[in-house]
Parts: C-alpha cells; structure tokens; sequence
C-alpha cells in the first residue's frame, strides 16, 4: 500500500489538495495505476477531505475512468457512424481475434482490453480508435495487424512508429478565419484601445451567435455576465467537441490556438474576468502539451498574466481542464460542474451561468469557434464582421465534412451556404442523406439539398456528415440512438429511461421482431423525451428518428416482421437453456413463432 | 338487454395462484347478473379445454413456460378483448423474481447438485413444458388491450371493470379500488 | 414582487421567490411530484411535476412563478405525460407491490394510482440489484430506487454524512454508500438520521416493522397522494 499511498499523495499535492480539481486528480492517478481501486478512492477522499462517496460517484460517471482493472494497453474504437462505414467493426473484430480476446473484456495476462467508445472526431481520417488516450486513424488490416503486434510484444507507445499518430487538419475551405494571417495580440490590442464598453459595442454590432449549436447572442451574454453582481468573473472555453461528427474545434485547437486563447481574453476584457479555463475533450488529450506550450508564450509576450499589454488591472489567466469521456459535458452546465471537480450533471437553469456559473462566480461559456471568431471583430469592426454571412447569422461557419464524400474535412464558408454547394464541393456525389449538426441535429434528405446551413434554416454545431445512395436511414439512427442511450447522464426519468428504452425498440427492429406498434411507441418515447427532459441531451436524443421516421420511413417499415405486434424477444430461444438441461428437442420443446409461422406459408 | 346475445368470456391462469380467480368468485350475486351477460368459454369454472371465438378473455398470471405461451396466444387469437388480470400477468409478479437467477443454474441447484438428492436428473418428460429463461408479464408476449392490477383485484374491482366492458364503457377504476398488492 | 398566474384557468396568486408548484399547493391546486420536498431545494429529475407554460414543458418544482404566466396542469395530455413517466420508472426497477413492505406507503404506487396508471405498457428492465443487509437497523433494497437523491441530499445537507452517492450514469446510474466495502454497515448511518426516513419508495427501510401497518390503515389506503399531500403540508 505503500506504492499507492505515495501516489496518491504525489498527485493530490501537485493539485494542492483542491477537490475541485477531482477530475483532474482521478485522470493522473489512473495514468499512474491503471486503473481506480476501491481503496486508491478512499486514499483520495480522505486527503481532500472529501465523502469517499462522492469520490466514488465521480469516478463512475467518466467513460474513461475505470474501477476495474483494465489492459495496459487500452484499446477503444470510435464507433460513430462514420468510423462504422469506414469499416470499423470489422477491423475491430479482426483486432480482437489476433490478439485472442473477447470485445469488452481484459486478456487473461491482463495485457490488452479492446471496446468501443463514443465518436473520437477523427471522423475525415476514420476510422480511429484511441490506445490508452492517444488517437490512431486511418486504420486498415494492415495497419491493424501491425497493432496487435506491437501490443503482443509489449513495444511501449512512444516506440509506436510516428506516423501511427500523425492526425490531418484536412482544411479544404479557407474563409474569414481560416484564410487569415493572425498576429498574436493584435485583436487584443485594438480592443484594448477602444475600452471595454465599445469592444462590447462592436460585439453587439456584429451579431455574432453562439457556434455550439444553440446559437445564443455572444455579446448578450457577455454584457450579462458583465452586468451581474459578483466579483472573479470566469471566461471557459467550451472544447468538449463531442457531437458525433463534429471536429472543426480539434483543428482550430491545433492551429488556430493564439485566436482561440485570444478570444478567450477578449471576453475577459468585455466581462472583467480574471479566470479563464479551457474544458478539453479526454478524447483531445493529446493537445495539451502544444497548448500548454501556446499559453506559456503568451505569458512571455505579456497576453496573458497581470497588466495585459500593459493596460493596469487586466489580470487574466487561462488553465485547462480535462473531460474524461462525458458527452453531456457539452452542455454548459454540466461542464461546469465537471470543472468543479463533480459528476457531469446539468443544473437547474435559470439561474443561468453569466449570473451563477463555476463556482458560483458569474461566468461565461463559449464554444471554441466562437471564441475564435471574436478576434475577427475586434480587427475588423462589428460591422465588417455583420456584413458576410446572412443577416440572423453573420459571419462564416466551419463545417466537419465526414463520411460518403471524396474531400471529407474542414470547409469554411459564409452562413446561408446551400447544402447542395457543400456537396459539390467535398465531392459527394450520390448523397441521399445529410445529417447536420451531427446525432442531435437534423436529418436532409435530397428534396431539401437547396436548404441553407444557418440558425434560420438548418442550424449545425458542424457537423456535415454524408451519406449515399448505399446507406440504410435506420442503421444510421440506430447508430445515434445508441449513442445517446451511452452518452445519457441519467438524472431525469425521461431521458435515463426513455434513451434506453429507445434503443430497446431500435434494437428490436435490427434484430427482426419489429411490429407496427412499435413505430407507434418509438414515436410517443420521442415525445416524452423533447418535453419532458431536463437537457438539450434528452431533448435532441430523439431527433434522428424522428426525421428518419418521417423522411425514410419505408427504412424502418421494411423491417417489420407483423403488422400488429411482435414479442421483443426470441420466444424458442428462451427455451435454449431448458431443452440444453433437459436434453429435450421434440416439438413441444419449441415455439415457432406465429409470425414465421404465416411467413412459411407465403 | 335480454334481447342483446350473450358476450363468450373465456378465463385462464398462466403462472398465477388462482387467486385472481378466485376474487373473481368474490363478486358473489353479481354472479347471477353475469350469467344473464355473458356465457363462459375456456376457463376453470368450465372445464372447456380450448378457446373458440370469444368477446372477452380474462387472463391471471404471468408467461414462465412454453405451454403459458401456448395457451396465451390461443386466447388471443380467439378474444376480441384481451385483459390482463392482476400483478402477475401485468408484471410477472411474485414468479418474476426468479428473473435475477440464471435459469440453468436454477436446474442444476434443483435437480442435480442438492444434497441428499436420489436420483439426479433435469425431468424431460415431453409432457412437461419447458421453462422460459425469464418470466414475462403477458404484454411483453402478446397485444393486450386492458389491465386490472391488484393481488388479486378486489371481486369488487373485476365487476366494475366487466360491466364496464359489458355494457360498452371504457374500464376505469376509482381510487379505491385500483391498487397494487 | 407578489403576482398572479393563471392554472388550468384558474387564478393563483404568489409570492415573491415561489416556484409554481409552491405557489399553486398553497393555494390548494395540488401538483405531483416524487423528487420534490418541501424542506430541500428544487431537484428536478423525476419531471412529474411538469407543466406547460405558454405552450413550453416546464418543471414547476424548479421555475418560479411569474406574473401573468399561463399554466396547465391538470389537462389529458400532461396527465398522460406523467403517466407515462411513472411507466419508466415502473419498468426501470423491480417494483413487485405485493411483497414489498412500503406497499401502501409509497409515493410511486400512490402517484401511479393518482394517475390512473394500470400497466406498465413498456417492456420490463428486470435489473439486477442486490439487497444490502449489513447494516443492523436498516435494510438498503436497491431495486426500488427510482434516483430522486432525497437520501443523498438528506444525508449530505442534513445529517453533514453524506452516506449516500450515486455513481456510474445513464441507466446504469446506481446509489452506492459511503464505505470502502459498499455496505451499509461499514458507515456511521444511524436509523435516526434523516436520510433514514426520507426514502419515498421502498429502499431504505428499517428492520423488524415490516408489515405492521394493516391493509386499510396505510397512508394511501383510502385517500389519494393529491389529498394527502395537501393535508400533510398545510
């Protein structure tokens, strides 16, 4: 015990015995020991004077943090769909037999465990997996073969050939943002000089809205956030890209970080905040030493750390927090709490964060885009910024083009591009199906490829994922459903269950017990979880099947073995292991359905 | 009224006690108004072994073995109206708490390994329905269209709920009558 | 500032800082709800006590009251909403009635009858989860739990313990107790602390008085929650 007591106190040193450093504590620890035991819990509640209960209730809610033993190579593929399409499960399964193992269990040498895990976004170089945290793409049997190897012989990560871990930023469109030569300090400085009320002015000017999806008013909320009472204002960078399909930020994140950062202290120059915190993806994990290294510059260049640029009383810094594995994290409040060092969950709302955000503090959340995009107005003016794009969504979007296209990657155009435009231009050619704004946005189907992106017309966090004429509707909402039943954090009823239950019908119809009755509760679920869910997760969970079922519905009708009612399970294989015990296998130790029955008469 | 042709209900008990039947016994001289209603098909009070076409069948207990499922898709195939009577045909009740157990583990503590046991042995006698690895409230293995939930219902609950039915009302029971247990 | 909204077409009147559903029992129109108690702040998880307010589900245990607001409650459709909410939990857990010792006493059962609910329509989970008789006075059934944290939120702000947690998420969210051991009787809960009568289901029960109560003389026996709840709380 000695090893881990030394460990645990080590770790929770460095992090000053802060419990709202928990997470973070959790994460270094599990590097260290593989995995969380039951007594490595108790050692950490107890020297951060914590309820082991409440440890305990964090450590199970992170996808990535483990309480059993798991493989000293931890293997997880990304199952969005697009990795799917790519040939996904099939690599994994080839993974698995070479190395001798079952999907989801640990090898009995303890060596190598290999799952599956929510979308990595390396969805334009998919498909991806992520070993012990660290993304691997475009895999193929022989890169896969080449794993099992490496992991056979025990070869430690870092020996891994280089190009294993090399990721594409893939930008195809250059725009406003993309496009531009950024000085680092310069959007600051002229904000600076035209102090804080006309910065905030010109951001009022700008209309620019919120790039996360929900398409809030950034200077609303800054001015709120501002106005509110409360000292030690906080600015977090919102970079918990986990919308399936979704991977714009990652690229900003790799090269567009001094914008990124400079946003950051742009809002903190419009709010009066002092702290500013980055929430990274665990998936992203890998971009924390370049951006730690991008801080550290604008410290030295006087961006960042007292008296800003020399203006007096700026006082700003950033850190960055890591997620572990927790889609709802997205949503603001979640992400808050999970920056506190708790479990995931999303708070009551109103109040909202600018008046009581992290910590209590009034505080304001941005996506990483839209943080970026910040610095765009201050060089350029509210104005310039208001005057691309159309006029209830100014400026340019960048959309992660993924799956059936020739040129998946970033591409960055005005707002109120024509979906059809996109199309042509990442070269998908045969596009029956587009699903914007990724699991939780919108499905196009071809009659509506004039369609814009933009808040008005088909609102999308990024994501742009396509696909053709081979593609099955209801493998694809099966897919998503999937995920949010994964991804559910499970505080209110309507979503903890109803994801599940979905998932239970969608399920049921990939396995060929589907009946009409069926798509009449799917459809009544679906409403359950718009009204009555506390998120946006449970909210926007139902929404790829609600427009499968209205705009390919013969997808999921071709699947139905009766037209009234279907039992959800194999009736004879529910006497599987009765006749094994009994060693019986006349008829009466059978039951045929009587729906296959009628089939055989056909 | 007596001009209107007698309603056909048919009764049975899957993986129940008998005990919903005999609540249903309990409505006492509501009996008499009932024979007026309705004639009985299938059902204990009977003895008719097979269900022909049927109005209303009332069905106790939950689905454990093949014949249950047997019997239960009968009764629906032949009743127009099919209702779940009590807990267990509503949610596998007091049978259903074997569904944590595994079934063939089940067996093997039963038949095989118990101590003191004479002749080891799973019975196979084809005449004995084979077990299902779960039991399962009857509206997981067919359509039903109404539910009379209690441990048993109250004599009183089932004639509310059947000449409700009788007489073309939707089912409804007041507070004091629906309960649980 | 004092106001008045109108529910289900009635005027209620409120004070400054009430949710709507504080303000709508004083005023004697009762509103269900399971996780929500009158001497812990709005949680908001178990959604039984949702309304519309112009045209927009709300839960009326967490929004405060606003001058002018338009609110239905007691309407078909959101009756049938709730309904349906009660199916879940039903069909999430293992809530055998007939054997349970909180039958008669239990805020679901009671809130299902309230709602007319019959069936549990949805496909059943049929979970597995132990029972945990460690501790001497009380006996933890876990699989009634329906996750409304009243026992964490008593056991934390109440009792300064904090015995109880819940870990893992989505449906595979589960309580866990404050021991290394996962026992009860491995902590320093007490059949005296709040967190040991605050259970609306049948979890935490204490030992020997199972059964005590006859059927007839239960809580819901003879009168509904909406009316006990109004009685108990005025």
């Amino acid at each position: 015990m000695q090893d881990l007591d030394a460990c645990v106190m080590d770790v929770l040193a460095r992090h000053g015995r802060d419990p709202t450093r928990l997470l973070q504590i959790l994460i270094e620890l599990q590097d260290v020991l593989g995995h969380l035991s039951p007594p490595c819990l108790t050692r950490v509640a107890e020297g951060l004077s914590l309820p082991r209960s409440r440890v305990e209730g964090v450590a199970g809610f992170y996808s990535f943090l483990h309480a059993e033993p798991v493989g000293r190579y931890r293997i997880h593929f990304s199952d969005n769909i697009t990795d799917r399409m790519l040939g996904a499960p099939a690599l994994m399964e080839t993974l698995c037999r070479k190395l001798w193992i079952e999907p989801g269990k640990v090898s009995e040498d303890g060596l190598v465990s290999v799952t599956t895990t929510s979308c990595t976004g390396m969805c334009d170089q998919g498909p991806a997996l992520l070993v012990n945290g660290r993304a691997i793409t475009r895999l193929d049997h022989h890169r896969v073969n080449e794993i099992a190897e490496l992991v056979r012989q025990s070869v430690p990560l870092d020996a891994w050939p280089a190009a294993f871990f090399m990721i594409d930023d893939n930008i195809r469109r250059r725009d406003a943002l993309l496009g531009a030569s950024f000085e680092p300090g310069s959007a600051l400085k002229a904000a600076i000089s035209q102090g804080r009320a006309d910065w905030l002015e010109q951001m009022r000017l700008s209309n620019l809205r919120g790039r996360g999806g929900a398409g809030f008013t950034t200077a609303v909320k800054w001015q709120s956030c501002r106005d509110a009472q409360g000292k030690d204002k906080v600015v977090v960078c919102n970079a918990d890209e986990g919308e399936p399909g979704t991977f714009k930020d990652r690229v900003l994140l790799t090269r567009f970080a001094e914008q990124v950062f400079e946003g950051m202290t742009l809002a903190a120059w419009a709010t009066g905040a002092s702290l500013g915190l980055l929430y990274l993806r665990g998936e992203y994990r890998y971009l924390t030493t370049p951006l730690r290294a991008v801080l550290d510059k604008r410290r030295q260049a006087g961006l960042l750390g007292k008296d800003i640029l020399g203006e007096t009383g700026f006082n700003f810094d950033i850190d960055i927090h890591l997620g572990a594995g927790a889609y709802v994290c997205g949503e603001e409040t979640a992400l808050l709490e999970s920056l506190e060092g708790k479990r995931g969950t999303p708070r009551i709302r109103p109040p909202f964060p600018v008046t009581v955000g992290y910590l209590g503090r009034p505080t304001v959340v941005n996506n990483v885009e839209t943080l970026a995009k910040t610095t765009l107005i201050a060089l350029e003016g509210g104005a310039a910024f208001a005057a691309t794009g159309t006029p209830q969504s100014t400026g340019t979007k960048l959309l992660s083009v993924s799956g059936d296209c020739a040129f998946p990657g970033i591409y960055e155009y005005p707002f109120g591009v024509a979906i059809e435009r996109v199309l042509e231009d990442c070269g998908a050619s045969d596009a029956q199906m587009v699903q914007v704004g990724g699991a939780s946005g919108v499905t196009i189907a071809g009659y509506e490829f004039h369609r814009r992106v933009a808040f008005e017309d088909v609102p999308s966090a990024g994501a742009f994922m396509v696909f053709d004429s081979s593609r099955d509707a209801f493998e694809i909402a099966h897919n998503f459903v999937d995920f949010f039943a994964h991804e559910s954090c499970g505080f209110c009823t309507p979503c903890r269950i109803g994801t599940s239950l979905l998932k239970g019908y969608m399920d049921k119809l990939a396995q060929g017990f589907g009946a009409k009755m069926d798509l009449a509760d799917i459809e009544w679920i679906n409403r359950l979880l718009r009204n009555a869910s506390h998120c946006g997760l449970g909210t926007t969970a139902p929404n790829p099947v609600v427009d499968t079922l209205i705009k390919f519905r013969p997808a999921y009708e071709r699947r139905l073995k009766s037209l009234d009612f279907e039992p959800a399970f194999d009736l004879d294989a529910a006497l599987d292991t009765a006749r094994r015990m009994t060693g019986r296998d006349d008829a009466g130790a059978h039951l045929n359905g009587e729906a296959s029955a009628r089939e055989a008469q056909r | 009224m007596s001009d209107k042709p007698k309603l056909r209900v048919a009764t049975t008990s899957l993986a129940g006690c008998f005990g919903c039947h005999m609540s249903f016994l309990d409505i006492d001289e509501h009996l008499f108004e009932l024979a007026q209603l309705v004639e009985f098909d299938r059902s204990p009070l009977t003895d008719i072994k097979h269900c022909g076409p049927c109005d209303i069948g009332l069905i106790e207990g939950g689905v454990c073995n093949a014949e249950n499922v047997h019997v239960l898709r009968e009764f629906r195939r032949n009743c127009k109206t099919l209702v779940a009577v009590g807990a267990c045909a509503i949610n596998g009740g007091l049978p259903a708490q074997r569904n944590h157990l595994d079934l063939g583990a089940c067996l093997q503590e039963v038949y095989l390994s118990r101590d003191g046991i004479a002749n080891p042995g799973v019975p196979d006698d084809p005449e004995l329905p084979l077990l299902l690895d779960k039991v399962h409230p009857i509206h997981e293995v067919v359509r039903v269209d109404y539910f009379i939930p209690g441990c048993p219902p109250s004599g009183e609950a089932i004639w509310k709920f059947l000449s409700d039915l009788i007489a073309g009302r939707t089912p409804r029971l007041p507070h004091s009558m629906l309960h649980f247990d | 500032m004092n106001g008045r909204f109108m529910l289900d077409g009635q005027p209620v009147m409120f004070e400054e800082g009430q949710t709507i559903l504080q303000a709508a029992k004083a005023a004697g129109h009762y509103i269900p709800s399971l996780c929500w108690h009158p001497d812990f702040p709005p949680h908001g998880s178990c959604k039984l006590c949702i309304v519309k307010v112009g045209g927009r589900h709300v839960s009326s245990c967490a929004l405060q009251a606003k001058d002018g607001m338009e609110i239905e409650s007691n309407t078909p459709e959101i009756n049938g909403e709730r309904r349906a909410l009660l199916q879940m939990l039903f069909v999430e857990g293992n809530h055998f009635c007939p054997s349970c010792e909180k039958s008669g006493n239990c805020e679901l059962q009671a809130q299902a009858y309230e709602l007319e609910m019959t069936s549990a329509r949805f496909n059943y989970f049929f979970p597995v989860r132990p029972v945990d008789a460690s501790h001497p006075d009380i006996l933890l059934d876990f699989n009634r739990c329906i996750f409304c944290e009243l026992c964490v939120r008593a056991s934390r702000d109440i009792d300064g313990k904090s015995i109880f947690a819940l870990t893992n998420r989505g449906i595979h969210k589960h309580l866990v107790v404050n021991a290394e051991s996962g026992r009860l009787g491995d902590t320093d809960f007490s059949a005296l602390d709040r967190a040991a009568s605050i259970c609306p289901v049948g979890v935490i029960l204490p030992k020997r008085v199972g059964f005590a109560v006859p059927i007839g003389e239960r809580i819901y026996d003879e009168k509904p929650i909406s009316l006990v709840s109004m009685e108990k709380e005025r």
